[in-house]
């Protein structure tokens, strides 16, 4: 307790002064809860990296904790507890099912903030953030659409959440927009991390004729699984999800999702260092960085990669939104009116997204 | 329901791909229980496999000089297992878990440099005359050789165990430590071997995921692959015949269910993820009628 009103005068003295801690008082301390370890190669060692810039920036005025590979549920609410305990002034919990054990541990630590990435449960203490990664999934099926010879587009799911779903979505509609054939086979992993069974997922997605494979889950497998194909005779183009995934340039790998958590977590950090961190939702996309598409290889066709950057750059500039109807729902309902975009909230908006759009032909499962 | 997209032949090709590491683990483990001494650090002794395998085969660029570095260092794992259980009379359970976490830890850091690196080749051998035979070729004699080292390793451990009469004293010494012990059979002797053997087998099965399967190497690979090997062994019920059936059908219900719901067919998603596990403990339960080796768990030391 002695500390907590410690640090509550060393924030408001660091407030009024401008110095982050310079009269010697503790640091800040900020701690991670991670989903997956941080050498997945994807979404937790992104998140990992913006741990790190979080250090550089701050140095000795920051201390950061984190816990890797913590399952979704009740293991996520103790890690979360013992942070709290040991004195942690900020906590990220970086996957979506930790939501609702943040906001169980979050209503037990008022003094503590909380950040909560993809999810939706806000609170005092806890802030919410996500990035658009569905303005990354158009980028990828506009590429996706024209690459494929078989007319198949493997996508490999994690979990049926709107994060998901939405990526899903993108995709398919910027695939089909340049390309009517294509189809969309889709095998939900049900796991955030699993080399093994993503590996097998790309196996047999490509067997069963896809030549393009998405990956939502989080290791470099289906990458490695796409390269061994293509060893083996195959033609097989992937996209890295979450990192850049790089060392599978320039075939199968053409481009990427890279997800840059880094300014958003040293924003997040000064804030409480200044004393004036406060709960909001924030969801960016392209426009200020946190969603970067990775270099598009040479393996793209001129053209396409041309199109592809004026894509970029239109969803950066605030020109063109990736849901613009008109769009229909799987059913053949209306979803999007004639140049209507989707909205972020509400009955129909995109962070609640829990149904297919016209032309996928699988079903969500429930 | 529609099953045009799914290749029967290619479905079933993939299954004997994706049973190998848990035959290779399971086969290991089962020598080991009928030593008498259960080993539950499987899961570490198959992650540090795939990572010194996966980093050796990086560095000399074979993938046969990653497996057999890879069998020495899960042999060598496993001999620590040994000497603890064995000498220092350490409980084998709780040295087993340690074994399992500290695996996992070591590979973690092993593998720090690697992440990413895709394995070198391993090209699928095509068999003469057998790989050509139309439907069967494809589906059996068209593999990596370490899908017929696994299957080999099988056949010499059923061989061993039930035709000579060093499985003879195996099994001995698994069933009543004390009466091979008074027989004058070395108890200690025996086991640390299987044991060794045990972890060597874990570390190639370990080693196929890192290099074969997924290819590359990725912090928790194995996800669980050594703790599925453990439950195949015991509803196998400690024999070597049934233990490939069951991983088969593991194996063969993994693909399916991924092949059944990339075909978009309208069954659960949730239902098919589970299949594998149910399916594999129905058929194992229906035909398990053995017992547990009786000395199985047991710390032996020869004064008592």
């Amino acid at each position: 307790m002695l500390r907590r009103t410690l640090l509550a005068s060393a924030a408001a003295v660091a407030g009024l002064s401008g110095l982050a801690m310079a009269d010697g008082h503790e640091p800040v301390k900020v701690g991670f809860v991670y989903v997956g370890p941080i050498g997945d190669g994807g979404w937790t060692y992104e998140h990992h990296q913006g741990l790190l810039a979080v250090q550089e920036e701050f140095g000795d005025a920051v201390e950061t904790v984190f816990v890797e590979s913590v399952p979704e549920g009740p293991d996520a609410e103790r890690v979360m507890t013992q942070m709290a305990l040991e004195g942690a002034d900020l906590i990220f919990t970086t996957s979506f099912g930790y939501m609702d054990p943040t906001i169980n541990v979050a209503a037990q630590f008022p003094d503590v903030r909380f950040e909560h990435a993809t999810g939706y449960k806000q609170a005092d203490n806890v802030s919410v953030y996500s990035a658009r990664f569905y303005e990354g999934r158009a980028v990828q099926g506009h590429i996706a659409g024209q690459m494929t010879e078989s007319n198949i587009v493997g996508y490999i799911a994690s979990f049926p959440i709107p994060e998901v779903i939405r990526g899903i979505n993108a995709a398919y509609i910027h695939a089909k927009e340049v390309n009517p054939d294509v189809e969309f086979k889709i095998i939900w992993a049900y796991t955030w991390f699993d080399p093994a069974k993503e590996a097998e997922a790309a196996n047999t997605l490509i067997e069963q004729g896809a030549d393009i494979i998405l990956q939502h889950t989080d290791s470099t497998a289906p990458q490695a699984a796409a390269e061994a194909a293509n060893e083996a005779g195959a033609t097989v183009y992937t996209f890295g999800q979450a990192s850049d995934m790089i060392e599978f340039a320039p075939a199968p790998r053409v481009s990427s999702i890279i997800d840059n958590w880094a300014p958003y977590y040293i924003e997040r950090t000064q804030a409480v260092i200044d004393g004036s961190w406060e709960s909001v939702s924030t969801w960016d996309g392209m426009d200020t960085g946190m969603v970067e598409i990775g270099e598009i290889t040479d393996a793209v066709p001129a053209d396409v990669k041309a199109s592809a950057e004026a894509m970029i750059a239109a969803i950066t500039a605030g020109e063109y939104h990736p849901f613009t109807g008109p769009i229909n729902k799987q059913d053949g309902s209306v979803w999007l009116a004639e140049g209507e975009t989707a909205a972020d909230y509400g009955d129909n908006g995109l962070a609640g997204l829990n149904f297919y759009v016209e032309g996928l032909t699988a079903e969500v499962p429930q | 329901m529609d099953f045009g997209s799914i290749n029967p032949i290619l479905l079933m090709a993939s299954l004997m791909v994706a049973a190998t590491p848990i035959v290779l683990a399971a086969i290991g483990e089962l020598v080991v229980e009928r030593a008498g001494v259960l080993n539950l650090g499987v899961e570490g002794m198959m992650i540090v496999g795939s990572v010194l395998g996966f980093v050796a085969a990086i560095h000399s660029e074979s993938a046969w000089v990653g497996f057999l570095v890879a069998a020495v260092s899960g042999a060598g794992l496993a001999l620590v297992f040994g000497l603890l259980t064995q000498y220092l009379l350490t409980n084998q359970v709780a040295t087993g878990l340690a074994l399992t976490l500290f695996g996992l830890g070591l590979a973690a850091l092993l593998g720090q440099g690697y992440l990413g690196t895709k394995a070198p080749s391993f090209p699928d051998l095509h068999i003469p005359l057998l790989g050509d035979i139309p439907v069967i070729g494809p589906i059996v004699f068209q593999h990596d050789p370490m899908v017929y080292i696994g299957l080999a390793i099988v056949a010499g451990v059923w061989w061993f165990l039930n035709k000579t009469r060093g499985g003879l004293v195996l099994r001995a010494v698994g069933e009543n430590h004390e009466a091979a012990h008074a027989l004058g059979y070395h108890v200690i002797r025996t086991r640390l071997l299987a044991i060794m053997f045990g972890g060597a087998v874990a570390g190639l099965g370990g080693a196929y995921l890192s290099i074969v399967r997924v290819p590359t190497y990725a912090e928790g690979l194995t996800a669980g692959a050594g703790w599925i090997a453990l439950a195949i062994v015991v509803f196998a019920s400690w024999k070597p015949g049934r233990l490939v059936i069951g991983a088969y059908l593991f194996g063969g219900v993994t693909v399916l269910q991924l092949n059944l719901q990339a075909a978009g067919v309208a069954i659960p998603v949730e239902y098919l993820s589970m299949s594998p596990y149910i399916a594999t403990i129905l058929v194992l339960v229906i035909m398990s009628a053995g017992s547990a080796p009786g000395s199985l768990g047991k710390t032996f030391h020869a004064s008592r």
